[in-house]
């Protein structure tokens, strides 16, 4: 059975408690303690270190997308014409909060790039990097397109998201879906998940959120390659918004591209020497 | 909690998290309940999931407004103007229950003809201008006054925060002067029309800023979900005790919940989300100077507490609940000093027992330290070198001292105030002990949550090194006072000899049993020593012991009740088996009124406890907060006493007439209903009334404690400080900790892209805040999240501070509440934290 995570953006809170849990249990480090002044976000992104991130991205009302019922909306626009601060009527998606971990691809480019078999698939169908094996090369920095893993300075190596593969192990949900107080980090069969997030996703259309979807599947947010991937969202607004690539894919889908270009090159170039040497 | 207790005779939550889940619509007010509660706020989005309506009214857009349907914005310290213009709504337009107004309210009771309405001035008829306090006989129910004695103080005493019940002297006679057709003038329900006629919508556009639509669908929201088949839950902390007025803003919300029909059913209530883990353990089981456990009066030098029988006797009100007292005090100096007391004879304890002589609380002992009246202190458990108003008076105040001992697992700033501020440690005379103590899975014991609910933690490993329990420290300080003192003649030290101090102790460490403190609370006859199954077993002629009545049966069959953790799952919604709730493991008070006046639910959609005729008892999901055989039809005949005076349909049993007080004709020293004042310090005058603030606020004139004027063009701006959900009160629980300082790593303040405009400030970039009681340098987050009000034309801004940081620590910042003064909320002596004034520059000035 392949295990994942379905991360439901519209009843985050924003605790980050997940953030907490993650490190924790798994003994990472702190990256530090500097404000960064964006919104309430002071762990920036996921990295080596931190591989559960909360985002904070708040929607400034002129540029906001409203949504929800129609009178609502239209009671709404009144209410902010005539309030500068705003009150607001249906608030969901004008802060927005996005716990982002690794996506747990079908088609894994880090494994792809890993030239030590250090990053493989486990029991669970899980992306998961063997810290024993891993040599620090970095290829696979730069192969994911979600720019989930970095190498850990003081270490060489390279870590992320193991979706606690102690725990699962021990039959424990991964530490983070434990620890998220309203169910937005929801943790198990991929295949149950799905599921689980098509219903929602139609909740939230029939409470007249249109615009609700999953990230992750091999249409959006797992393409290029990627086949969808185990690690799914569930979102309000365009992928950019969370700082997710809209249409990722696999390095190696340029790759033919790349051959193709260097042996016309080449064979370009080997003509105009060719040419030069003539006689 | 007075707001709730004069209200409906209980100062605690009237409901449970769980139960939120069962609302059609949940108001949160004074409360930003996703980051403070976030756990709690699991049961809110479960509702929002179900069809339930979130409404969030803030003074700033947080994680909380991100989840709720709507947000509407408030200008701090405007709450009565809010809920008094709900108020209003509702009465306009008949919005009220009319049944259950007429059953369950004092709506029909009428008051003396003394009784003035409030004119421009603001002031209640009974305002002695000289003593600057209220002459209450003016409020009083006509024919049948109720004491003021017996709700809990005196006029010269504060009312403990989580107050007790009410009593009522004399005997029943007969019924109150009411009129159940609520037309005459002096009835409740008419006093209440006319007092709050003024709180219009445009009213309220104009004081608190929220535009008139948002509070209308506020209002409309609220009444549509709230009636016979349909209940609305209101949530709030400290956003709405935090205040010059608090109380009254709290009562503000106990009228509306009381107006709409929605106490005492499921769904309904008032959630008082309390500030700290276990602090509502610590007022039930009293960490208070003015209570001892369970709420019961501390003997006081200026009441009629001479002798024992003259202190029972005048505490032990003739109708109502508190008929009970000497049972509850009995047990109480049985429990803890054994076979040296003996009730025929109190007087051999009671002679040597502490009496009140006067102001003993928080603040007013602060400054008598820095003054030099206090010697020695110690601190479990607080930080208030950083965490309380005008911190910066309390380091003086340590730094006074000629002992302090800190006991906490972090070096916190309490224990360090001796090198803080630039001060030359060698000044100092203060000696400073700093002991390592235990943190949360390194002891076991019980915390007593939001909801009334004690839950028990079991120790996951040893402390480490030196560090104890506070328990062990408690402990063995006092078994080595009592080998010191075994010997001594001294009358005085009678009650040290006297204490029964027998905890069993285990492990290496001879650390206590906490256990056997539980059970000894939680009661047990003398001669056996068999727990007791509640608080009805206890007796006033020795022969029970019992450390704090109100938790009476969280022991009871030898089991440890707060221990249990059925899920779930295995039961139903109410989840009796999970924890232990008192009084009684109830979790919804007042739950009569869930059914009407004849015992039948008011709906099958809402039905909680009802009258099983055939069973002739109470029934139903939770356990009956009420008498289990008192029929709905009884009456009581001449004569009754106790709770016997109380009719079958008097669901709120602590109240002296079983009826929830509309208004409150005793017991609150700012008047009988609330009524709009702007902060003390406040930069703009209060449109509503002369009165410019609070008229019983309790203010210190002293040099080291300036205000700020009201109106002082210096300090234009509103402060509001909060916290944030990455961090614990006053950081001693947070700043020490890798995980948690990474994610709020500097102290910050939020403004408007309006204001920073104006200042010239950059996101990120330094600021200055400065009040006349000292400044802070930090950083400024600029957010249009922080709403710019309109107040007659001009902007208002507001900034917001989280007050997490400090000196010490990995993560460190100045400290926000050295901007705060002190000043005391008239009936729970409450500083003002979420309004006040200041002044804000660019840069580090």
């Amino acid at each position: 059975m392949a295990t994942g995570f379905l991360t439901d953006t519209t009843v985050c809170i924003g605790c980050k408690a997940c953030e907490v849990a993650c490190k924790q249990w798994n003994q990472i480090p702190a990256d530090g303690y500097e404000l960064t002044g964006d919104s309430y976000d002071n762990t920036k992104q996921l990295s080596g270190t931190t591989w559960r991130h909360v985002a904070f991205i708040e929607n400034p009302k002129k540029q906001r997308k409203l949504t929800g019922d129609v009178d609502l909306l239209a009671l709404a626009e009144d209410v902010h014409q005539t309030l500068p601060g705003g009150a607001e009527l249906d608030g969901l998606g004008r802060w927005t909060f996005m716990s982002d971990v690794c996506k747990h691809c079908v088609e894994a480019a880090c494994q792809q790039a890993c030239p030590t078999g250090a990053i493989i698939r486990n029991e669970f169908d899980n992306v998961y990097i063997q810290p024993d094996v891993c040599n620090g090369c970095g290829y696979c920095v730069p192969a994911c397109p979600y720019g989930v893993i970095t190498q850990v300075p003081e270490d060489g190596r390279v870590f992320k998201c193991t979706l606690c593969y102690d725990r699962q192990r021990d039959g424990l949900e991964p530490a983070c879906a434990k620890a998220c107080p309203t169910n937005s980090i929801m943790f198990g069969d991929v295949e149950e998940l799905k599921q689980v997030a098509a219903e929602r996703v139609a909740t939230l259309h029939a409470k007249g959120y249109e615009n609700a979807y999953i990230y992750g599947t091999p249409e959006i947010g797992g393409t290029g390659g990627i086949n969808g991937d185990h690690s799914k969202f569930i979102l309000m607004d365009e992928p950019e918004t969370y700082n997710l690539p809209a249409h990722p894919f696999l390095p190696q889908a340029k790759v033919k591209g790349g051959f193709v270009a260097s042996a016309v090159a080449a064979t370009v170039l080997g003509a105009v020497v060719a040419l030069a040497f003539r006689d | 909690m007075p707001g709730l207790g004069i209200t409906y005779g209980r100062g605690g939550a009237t409901t449970s998290l769980m139960d939120l889940q069962n609302a059609d619509c949940i108001l949160i007010e004074g409360s930003n309940m996703a980051e403070a509660h976030p756990v709690g706020f699991r049961h809110p989005m479960i509702a929002k999931e179900k069809g339930a309506t979130l409404i969030h009214v803030d003074p700033r857009f947080t994680r909380t407004s991100a989840m709720c349907d709507i947000y509407a914005p408030i200008r701090p310290g405007t709450d009565i103007v809010f809920l008094g213009g709900m108020i209003n709504y509702v009465l306009e337009n008949e919005k009220y229950f009319e049944e259950y107004v007429k059953s369950y309210t004092n709506a029909a009771t009428l008051i003396t003809e003394e009784y003035e309405d409030v004119d421009t001035t603001g002031l209640f008829s009974g305002w002695d201008d000289e003593k600057q306090a209220y002459d209450m006989e003016s409020w009083a129910y006509e024919g049948m006054p109720i004491d003021y004695a017996s709700v809990g103080g005196s006029q010269g005493r504060m009312f403990g925060d989580s107050g007790g019940g009410q009593g009522q002297r004399g005997v029943h006679e007969g019924e109150r002067p009411s009129d159940e057709t609520l037309q005459h003038p002096r009835t409740v329900f008419q006093i209440l029309k006319r007092h709050f006629a003024r709180y219009t919508p445009e009213m309220v556009e104009r004081i608190c800023g929220t535009p008139r639509e948002a509070f209308l669908k506020v209002a409309e929201t609220i009444c549509e979900n709230s009636g016979r088949d349909k209940t609305t839950a209101f949530c709030y902390a400290v956003g709405w005790t935090q205040h010059s007025k608090g109380v009254q803003i709290i009562r503000s919300a106990a009228i509306l919940q009381l107006l709409l029909g929605n106490m005492g059913r499921p769904g309904g209530g008032i959630m008082a989300l309390r500030g700290h883990a276990t602090i509502q353990g610590s007022t039930d089981i009293a960490t208070l100077y003015n209570i001892l456990p369970g709420y019961l009066p501390m003997p006081d030098v200026i009441k009629d507490h001479d002798t024992w029988q003259s202190y029972v006797e005048s505490e032990t009100a003739d109708t109502g609940w508190w008929n009970n007292f000497p049972k509850y005090i009995t047990s109480l100096f049985k429990a803890w000093y054994g076979d040296d007391f003996d009730p025929e004879n109190g007087d051999e304890i009671f002679d040597h027992f502490p009496r009140l002589s006067g102001d003993h609380s928080y603040y007013p002992t602060i400054m008598e330290m820095k003054d030099g009246g206090v010697k020695g202190c110690f601190v479990f458990g607080q930080n208030f070198a950083v965490g309380g108003p005008h911190a910066r008076l309390a380091r003086d105040a340590l730094r006074n001292l000629d002992w302090l001992v800190v006991l906490d697992a972090f070096e916190v700033e309490t224990a360090t105030a001796w090198k803080l501020d630039g001060v030359d440690p060698k000044e100092n005379g203060s000696e400073v002990f700093y002991i390592p103590m235990a943190l949360i899975a390194e002891k076991e014991g019980s915390f007593t949550q939001t909801q009334r609910m004690l839950q028990w933690h079991d120790k996951a490993v040893e402390p480490p090194d030196d560090a104890r329990s506070d328990a062990w420290f408690v402990f063995h300080l006092g078994r080595r006072l009592k080998e010191l003192y075994k010997d001594s003649e001294e009358p005085r030290d009678a009650l040290i000899k006297a204490v029964t101090w027998d905890y069993p102790v285990e492990g290496e460490r001879n650390e206590p049993d906490i256990e056997s403190v539980i059970k000894e609370v939680s009661g047990y006859t003398v001669a056996d020593r068999k727990p007791v199954g509640g608080f009805a077993d206890l007796k006033d002629d020795g022969s029970t012991a019992c450390g704090g009545w109100i938790y009476s049966g969280v022991y009871a069959d030898g089991v440890n009740q707060s221990r249990r953790r059925k899920p779930h799952r295995e039961q139903d919604n109410v989840a009796a088996e999970w924890g232990w709730a008192w009084p009684a493991n109830r979790r919804i008070l007042y739950n009569r009124a869930s059914a009407d006046p004849d015992g039948k639910p008011w709906s099958e959609r809402k039905k909680l406890v009802w009258w099983d005729e055939e069973q002739e008892k109470w029934v139903g999901h939770d356990i009956p907060d009420f008498q289990a055989t008192k029929p709905p039809s009884y009456r009581p005949g001449e004569n009754a006493s106790g709770v016997d005076a109380l009719p079958g349909d008097g669901p709120f049993i602590l109240q002296a007439d079983g009826k929830g007080w509309l208004f409150a004709p005793v017991g609150l020293k700012d008047g009988p209903l609330p009524i709009h004042y702007e902060a003390l310090e406040s930069p703009v005058p209060n449109l509503m009334y002369s009165q410019q603030y609070d008229p019983a606020v309790r203010t210190f004139d002293r040099p080291d404690n300036p205000y700020n004027r009201p109106m002082d063009p210096k300090y234009p701006y509103v402060v509001t400080t909060y916290r944030l959900t990455e961090h614990h009160t006053s950081g001693a629980m947070s700043r020490w900790i890798p995980w948690l300082s990474e994610l709020q790593p500097e102290l910050f303040v939020e403004i408007s892209p309006d204001l920073a405009a104006e200042k010239g400030v950059n996101n990120a970039g330094w600021v200055t805040v400065e009040t006349s009681r000292g400044k802070i340098h930090c950083k400024a987050l600029v957010t249009d999240r922080i709403p710019v009000y309109d107040f007659e034309g001009k902007k208002l801004h507001t900034i917001g501070i989280p007050y997490h940081f400090g000196p010490n620590g990995l993560v460190k910042g100045d400290i926000v509440n050295d901007l705060m003064p002190v000043s005391l909320e008239a009936n729970v002596a409450m500083h003002e934290a979420k309004a006040f004034t200041a002044n804000l520059e660019k840069g580090r000035v």
